[in-house]
């Protein structure tokens, strides 16, 4: 059942975003797993994926990003409470400059998630409403999930 | 004649005795009426994420005793679930039984909190004593099992840490009785009183449509409508061993988040006695086969338990060495906090305190 959803959201997302826009696709634990370049994803295609008839992915679990030294993704994993189907989303970008569209305005819960994948990581969300730290302090410097973040205690201030 | 009114800004903790913890919420208020909330978070932070990448994968499960601490044997679960399935480890049938029993137990003790100090924020002092005193109940079984009271880190990857003591099970199937007993008292201690009821049905009310939208789970989802436990609909241990019926009310008020809450402890005592009885069939081995040094294969994946406040995951990439690569922790009370501006706005200033209460914030998760 896990492979037809994967297939439906290959055909869809290509539909949309063009054919060359999915780098990679699989079923990870029985879950649709699919990554995409921060270019081919769009508001659109979050819309579509809330509201096609056929996925619904109506409850999005959670927004992350990782640090990969190469290059940052940002995990998106998405649950439609409807047809009881999954899909973990990732969207590859840069690390230098990396920047996602913001999903604030498609799923609301997006809205803090990305707000501390922005804190922690320094990914910016193109179009959020209020792209500010939420745990740290608003001087804090750095972002500390980085792979690069300084730890040493001294420089902190914290020894 | 009219009067002339104006708009002021009240800050809302960090200290505030209603946050239990160190919550901060900027509400501009005209007259009585609030016109914006800005949660301020982060107080708390201890940047669990970033500490659990230079830690093995058992040293990681102090860390998630911390996260919500009224809810610890659950996190923990959450954590060694995940690295289980991610290793692909069996957990042998006495330790499932044995974290069924902890888990439900710990969830009934959460709630508890929860009631009792709910009602002392609205007023009601006596309730929080006896909520207490039936806490102590279960804190007392968790020290007999593995020697803590709050936190426990008694799961271990694979299994749990000690068997139960000689007489344990039976304590605890004595402890249901008494706790569910206790329970139908608190219907006739609170939840008949009108004032009670005035001041909580009606408040802060959250759509089935807004719940899921903002990502809501758990009770407070429960209390809108949305007829989702992962428990019984994204099955993990042995949920699918156990009779038990999951409250859904569709008001989405405070009253209606009292109820589920209420039931859930019900429903929760339930499974305990039903694994009760069924650990009996189980053969004696409380600890899968895993190896000495925990290296799961390189891959990533996400899990989720069905924690006291909603949807408790763990997304955990693993580079095939002994620390995990990223860990990104899925905290219900995060996730609960967010709606506040929204359904705060017009609310009078009065109702500010029930509405954060009915919530059930616990800060620690909030900000790992």
């Amino acid at each position: 059942m896990s492979q037809e959803v994967l297939n439906l959201i290959i055909d869809k997302v290509k539909s949309i975003a063009g054919p060359d826009a999915i780098i990679d696709s699989k079923l990870n634990f029985d879950i649709p797993y699919v990554v995409l370049d921060s270019s081919s994803w769009t508001t659109d295609l979050a819309n579509m994926l809330k509201q096609d008839d056929a996925l619904q992915f109506d409850f999005l679990c959670f927004v992350s990003g990782v640090d990969y030294k190469e290059h940052m993704e940002v995990v998106y994993q998405l649950h439609s409470l409807n047809k009881d189907q999954y899909i973990m989303l990732k969207i590859k970008t840069s690390r230098e400059n990396p920047s996602v569209i913001s999903v604030a305005s498609v799923w609301g819960t997006a809205d803090w998630h990305e707000r501390e994948a922005y804190d922690l990581l320094g990914i910016d969300f193109v179009g959020h409403p209020n792209l500010t730290r939420i745990l740290l302090e608003d001087d804090w410097e750095g972002h500390p999930l980085r792979k690069d973040y300084n730890i040493d205690k001294e420089t902190l201030g914290l020894d | 004649m009219s009067i002339r009114t104006e708009e002021m800004i009240l800050n809302v903790g960090p200290q505030h005795p209603s946050t239990h913890g160190v919550f901060r919420i900027a509400i501009k208020i005209d007259g009585e009426i609030i016109q914006e909330a800005t949660p301020v978070i982060g107080y708390l932070h201890r940047g669990t994420e970033k500490l659990v990448e230079d830690l093995s994968y058992t040293q990681v499960v102090p860390y998630t005793d911390r996260l919500d601490y009224l809810n610890a044997m659950t996190n923990n679960v959450a954590w060694v679930h995940t690295v289980e399935k991610l290793m692909g480890v069996e957990v042998p049938d006495r330790a499932e039984y044995i974290r069924i029993i902890c888990m439900e137990l710990n969830r009934v003790a959460s709630h508890l909190v929860w009631w009792g100090t709910f009602l002392l924020d609205i007023g009601a002092l006596s309730p929080f004593i006896y909520a207490f005193r039936d806490r102590e109940i279960i804190l007392d079984l968790f020290t007999k099992i593995c020697g803590q009271r709050l936190t426990y880190s008694y799961m271990s990857i694979g299994g749990v840490r000690f068997d139960a003591p000689t007489g344990w099970l039976e304590e605890v199937e004595e402890a249901v009785k008494v706790l569910r007993e206790n329970i139908a008292e608190y219907d006739t201690l609170v939840t008949g009183n009108e004032i009670f009821q005035y001041r909580t049905k009606g408040v802060g009310v959250i759509t089935k449509e807004q719940a899921i939208d903002w990502g809501l789970s758990g009770p407070v989802a429960r209390a809108s409508g949305v007829d989702f436990d992962i428990r019984r609909d994204d099955k993990y241990s042995i949920y699918d061993r156990f009779q038990f019926d999951v409250p859904v009310r569709q008001a989405g008020d405070v009253w209606a988040k009292y109820e589920v809450r209420l039931e859930e402890m019900r429903q929760s005592l339930r499974i305990v006695e039903q694994a009760c009885r069924q650990i009996k069939d189980a053969g004696p081995d409380i600890q899968g086969k895993v190896p000495r040094i925990i290296k799961p294969p390189a891959g990533e994946l996400y899990r989720r338990v069905e924690g006291s406040k909603g949807e408790l995951g763990v997304h955990l990439i693993s580079d095939g060495t002994a620390k995990p690569y990223r860990v990104k922790l899925r905290r219900p009370s995060f996730v609960n906090c967010q709606i506040l501006p929204e359904i705060l706005k017009g609310e009078s200033i009065a109702n500010l305190i029930a509405i954060f209460g009915g919530l059930d914030v616990v800060l620690g998760e909030v900000d790992a």
